[in-house]
């Protein structure tokens, strides 16, 4: 079958922009429970702190298509049925939530003590001393390995797939079942992620050296 | 409660057997990984500049596009230039080149940890480079690597479930299998989170005992 | 007024005690020494003043009111600077803003008040010149320096120097040590624990030597130097002289 190569990039170039908009609301939900989840996992009491502690424990060691299918075949015999964008968005940002805790936890531990003393020699109390020395610091140290965690939902947003949402990969499935043209079509998906990939991880540095102070290390680790 | 209970029992043979599947997966992926991962991982750290850009360039290719995506292209997409493969070989092919990718950045990393005062000291009492790497930097980022491992292996438990896709009956296959049938979605797929939950826990718990056991002093 | 009492201080970590009851006082305008062999508590004790670390028993007074056991230890401790050995600069933060910060965001000051008392310290210490430098590009000394300036802009009622020049290169240690004796001749209340012996000499109004979490001796520099009463104190003084 003669394959249009323009319908089919613009097929393909629909399924990455909802690729990118499972990528970009799952980061952003999962950056928000994360926030609140590192905060209780430093500086809250003890049942709090469990509780943290216990949620991105099983949030990291359970697949995240298995995240997926509870959400959205196990819910609607609760009741609760999600169509299946809600349902890859809202996996997305619990599983991601649970590795981004961790990213916070490490940044704000990795601020040096002697900040902490020297800001409380000065006469600040904890919520200064976090607002104005801890957090500015834990933020930079956190850029790069929450950069690498972007690029790692964006890979996962093709799980999708088996929900049935039509992001790019599933985009492709199609495109391939009707031109029997796998090798090529799928190699065409993997270009686009790895293109997306790629120029995020590069935006992100330009806009790293531009911000970057005399002395300030972004730690290039993968988390 | 009692119910789900109930499902979990009846439940648990057959996702048993669905588990060997992935611990086969996950084991094959992570032990053919870590032979790629070591030639990249020499190849980025030492090689010339031809060995370095090929294998710059796998690592970034690899770990810039989706496991799933090199699933599909070793299943769906290889049948077309004649290369048949069971869902099985695709999987484990396919884990295997995606974790040697990240596991050679891990080597990577443990080579250049090792101290470069390391590299001189065995030039310096004469032996070769190649002698140097491999009785002396070697031995010393592999011991550096193997916490690393502990993530690798965790990661490809997890991601082993999307050979489902495919049609491998590992855990989560089974799982899905199950749950249709009897209409017992929400008990079966908690079930399924459990038993990957223990096995992580498991894995975790087993490796900080392993690194334990091989730690030394200094390194 | 006494600036500052010490009632019996003691100190513990688990099993092993590191200050063993201490006492001592100081009057407004002091400069008192502590001296001592390393790992004696002389810095835990500095940490206990400020409360940065809690005591374990025994009563301190700020300008004869009693701190230990204040709920708010963030109010007296506005009116303690604290310099510390490894510095500590806020290290995203300019020479200007690490020094500025104290004063408008704990102290409530506007912005253009908390800029000028923080350049006027700032020329006090000789680094006016450096505002807008960041910790990192700065030297060890310069670094010291500007955390005394920091400690000053809070206006306290007494500086506690731990140990502050025992982390700069030797040649750097003397623009730290202009800057403390000019702050003695100003009449500043200043408690420093150093191994600067010399320095001790230099701008002490009073020696007090300190080993295993005891105070052995205390007395006017020329007092203690030269003839001193308790035989751990004559031989700590030997060591030091022979060293050099």
């Amino acid at each position: 079958m003669k394959m249009d190569l323009v319908s089919t990039l613009k097929v393909l170039l629909d399924g990455t922009i909802v690729t990118v908009e499972l990528t970009v609301i799952s980061f952003v939900i999962a950056f928000s429970i994360a926030i609140v989840v590192s905060l209780a996992q430093i500086y809250g009491n003890i049942p709090l702190k469990i509780i943290a502690t216990v949620y991105e424990r099983i949030l990291r060691s359970i697949p995240l298509l298995v995240v997926m299918f509870i959400l959205f075949f196990g819910l609607p015999s609760f009741g609760i049925r999600f169509n299946p964008f809600m349902a890859a968005i809202l996996s997305l940002g619990l599983c991601s939530s649970a590795y981004q805790s961790q990213i916070f936890r490490g940044a704000i531990l990795s601020v040096p003590k002697g900040q902490t003393l020297a800001a409380q020699s000065i006469g600040m109390n904890g919520t200064q001393i976090f607002v104005h020395v801890t957090l500015p610091q834990a933020l930079r140290f956190a850029v790069a390995p929450l950069t690498n965690e972007f690029t790692i939902v964006l890979k996962d947003t093709s799980f999708a797939y088996a929900l049935g949402v039509t992001e790019l990969l599933r985009e492709g499935t199609y495109i391939v079942s009707t031109t029997y043209e796998p090798l090529l079509i799928y190699l065409l998906c993997a270009a686009i992620y790895f293109t997306v990939t790629f120029s995020t991880n590069t935006v992100v540095r330009r806009i790293e050296k531009r911000f970057a102070l005399p002395g300030f290390e972004f730690r290039g680790e993968r988390a | 409660m009692i119910h789900f209970i109930n499902v979990f029992v009846n439940a648990f043979p057959f996702l048993m057997d669905g588990l060997v599947f992935t611990v086969e997966l996950a084991l094959s992926s992570i032990a053919i990984g870590f032979v790629i991962g070591i030639i990249v991982g020499i190849s980025r750290s030492y090689g010339k500049k031809w060995s370095y850009m090929i294998s710059t360039g796998f690592v970034e290719v690899i770990r810039g596009t989706p496991l799933l995506v090199q699933l599909f292209i070793f299943y769906f997409a290889l049948p077309q230039i004649g290369i048949r493969l069971s869902p099985i070989i695709a999987s484990i092919i396919s884990f295997s080149i995606n974790s040697g990718a990240y596991q050679a950045e891990y080597i990577r990393g443990a080579i250049q940890s090792v101290d470069t005062g390391q590299m001189k000291a065995a030039l310096s009492i004469g032996m070769t480079k190649w002698q140097a790497i491999t009785r002396v930097v070697m031995p010393q980022a592999l011991i550096k690597v193997i916490p690393s491992w502990t993530n690798e292996f965790v990661y490809l438990i997890k991601y082993t479930s999307v050979a489902y896709l495919v049609g491998v009956p590992e855990l989560m296959a089974q799982g899905e299998f199950i749950a249709s049938r009897n209409f017992e979605f929400m008990n079966v797929f908690l079930s399924v989170a459990i038993i990957y939950l223990v096995i992580v826990l498991f894995i975790t718990w087993g490796f900080s005992r392993i690194e334990k056991m091989v730690r030394m002093p200094g390194v | 007024m006494k600036v500052l009492q010490i009632k019996n201080l003691k100190k513990r970590y688990g099993e092993k005690e590191i200050i063993k009851g201490i006492s001592f006082e100081m009057e407004k305008g002091e400069t008192v020494v502590v001296i001592g062999p390393s790992g004696t508590g002389k810095s835990t004790m500095l940490m206990c003043i400020n409360r940065l670390t809690e005591p374990d028993g025994g009563e301190i007074y700020l300008n004869e009111n009693q701190i230990t056991g204040s709920k708010h230890p963030e109010i007296f401790r506005q009116k303690i600077g604290m310099v510390f050995q490894e510095f500590n600069l806020f290290n995203h933060l300019t020479v200007l803003n690490n020094v500025m910060i104290g004063p408008m965001r704990v102290k409530k000051f506007s912005r253009e008040k908390a800029e000028s008392i923080a350049k006027e310290n700032l020329k006090k210490v000789g680094l006016e010149l450096q505002m807008h430098a960041y910790p990192a590009q700065l030297s060890g000394g310069q670094k010291q320096r500007v955390g005394i300036a920091r400690a000053l802009a809070m206006e306290p009622d007494l500086i506690l120097f731990d140990e502050p020049t025992s982390a700069l290169d030797p040649e750097l240690v003397g623009e730290v040590l202009e800057v403390i004796k000019k702050l003695a001749r100003e009449g500043m209340t200043m408690l420093i624990v150093t191994h600067e012996i010399g320095f001790a000499k230099d701008v002490a109004d009073r020696i007090i030597f300190m080993e295993n979490g005891e105070i052995i001796e205390e007395g006017v520099p020329s007092l203690i130097l030269n003839n001193p009463s308790q035989e751990r104190t004559r031989q700590f003084l030997a060591k030091f002289m022979e060293g050099r």
